[in-house]
């Protein structure tokens, strides 16, 4: 197979009408550098945002330990470990690029190729995470109750938070879900809850093991108020809705902002791995095919290495004021 | 143009190793929070916050450095780009943080916790 490779057939340097070469990069790194900074300007506008928004409420913002405590294949509670496990990955797919930057300085096709695979499987296992961290967060894992002014209500007992499923008796059996298909033709709703709100306030009034835990943070133990069962009851008054899972809307979690956030810019960071995936499997068929042996240099991996880290440099931040801080 | 470079295997695995150390004192800390620097305030936030920021920093100076290879790039070269964004980022975090507590500031006497 012959592949069309451009090659400098003029002795050209990369800076095209000349030799000059400004701080002695070549034009496609300084571009790649240009746009990591203009990227990375992007990502703190949207990690300030997210601040400015956490500082807004923090008296109630949710507690990331108590949304993100899942780990495959364990069951219970184990904040953390999951993503500190990506962590891990996306920083070993780092490893493998550069050792592929590497390879390629010193022109060493199948050590490059080789490298190159390991990143492009680290991405995609790095991606594959992400999906199961976002399912986990869209289905939701306890269920919660929502009031009239849209704060959310969870339950506990023997101070850990409990799914609705936990304590709630029988099932949703008013009515069921309005579809296009068993009614008006041009409406829809969405799926209802798996229990009705009068199922879960009588089943909380019914047992006396169950207490309610609001989203404000009391400052001395930095843990969510637990209330008294009487003021539960009080409280359970001005619910209007129960809420399972996570949307743009609302969420069980607490704050709609919090979702919205996690959305925004774990999403916009999974693209960004995304693209990185596609970019270094171009990359890679170009290592095989040869393009970058016969130009005599592999620029192209270095580049698109530079972006890859990148990536991992987001991540790195992500972690940080999303799991740990 | 791999202008005369020597190879780096070692070095990278060595910060490899330590950007896994790093994150696994985070992430063990994280789980401990002890006391002594969850509970302790210092300039609007934990100390055991300011340690996560100070160590993720650390985990951003090595990748940049030792794996995007800046330490490598001309001097001012790197200067135009970490300067660059120290400089816009810090700016803007500040000012969106203090605004942040000003918000909160103004609005939580407003929202009434106890019914």
């Amino acid at each position: 197979m012959e592949a069309t490779i451009a090659v400098n057939s003029e002795g050209k340097t990369d800076w095209d009408g000349g030799g000059s070469r400004p701080f002695g990069a070549s034009y496609g790194k300084m571009m790649m550098w240009f746009f990591i900074m203009s990227d990375a300007l992007t990502f703190s506008g949207f990690l300030a945002a997210y601040g400015l928004t956490r500082f807004k409420f923090i008296d109630s913002w949710p507690i990331a330990d108590q949304v993100f405590n899942h780990f495959p294949f364990i069951h219970g509670d184990h904040p953390m470990l999951f993503v500190a496990l990506m962590t891990f990955i996306l920083i070993f797919s780092s490893v493998t690029m550069v050792l592929a930057v590497d390879a390629g300085h010193k022109m060493k096709k199948a050590q490059v190729t080789w490298y190159m695979l390991l990143t492009i499987i680290g991405g995609v296992i790095f991606l594959g995470s992400q999906a199961w961290e976002w399912k986990n967060f869209i289905n939701g894992t306890y269920g919660a109750v929502k009031t009239t002014e849209g704060k959310v209500l969870q339950f506990v007992k023997d101070g850990h938070q409990i799914a609705l499923s936990d304590f709630v008796v029988g099932e949703y059996g008013e009515r069921t879900t309005h579809t296009r298909e068993n009614g008006l033709w041009f409406e829809d709703e969405a799926t209802l809850p798996t229990y009705s709100l009068q199922q879960v306030i009588s089943s909380y009034e019914h047992n006396p093991s169950v207490l309610i835990r609001t989203e404000e943070i009391n400052p001395e133990t930095k843990e969510k108020t637990i209330l008294s069962r009487e003021a539960g009851s009080r409280y359970l008054l001005k619910a209007t809705k129960v809420v399972e899972g996570a949307s743009l809307i609302e969420n069980e979690y607490g704050k709609t902002a919090f979702a919205d956030f996690f959305f925004f810019i774990t999403g916009f960071h999974g693209f960004h791995v995304f693209s990185g995936i596609l970019i270094n499997i171009i990359v890679f068929f170009n290592v095989i095919l040869g393009t970058y042996e016969k130009r005599g240099h592999y620029n192209m991996v270095e580049k698109v290495g530079l972006y890859w880290h990148f990536v991992d440099l987001v991540w790195v931040f992500v972690f940080t004021f999303f799991y740990l801080v | 143009m791999a202008h005369a470079q020597e190879s780096h295997t070692k070095r990278i695995w060595l910060v490899f190793i330590f950007l896994c150390i790093i994150t696994t004192v985070e992430v063990a800390l994280g789980l401990a929070k002890p006391p002594a620097l969850y509970f302790t305030q210092f300039l609007g936030t934990s100390l055991l916050n300011w340690i996560f920021i100070i160590l993720t920093l650390v985990k951003a100076y090595y990748i940049v450095w030792a794996f995007m290879h800046l330490e490598g790039e001309k001097k001012w070269f790197r200067r135009s780009i970490v300067w660059t964004v120290v400089f816009l980022i810090s700016y803007l975090v500040t000012l969106l943080l203090i605004e942040g507590g000003y918000l909160f500031d103004t609005l939580s006497p407003l929202v009434k916790w106890d019914y």
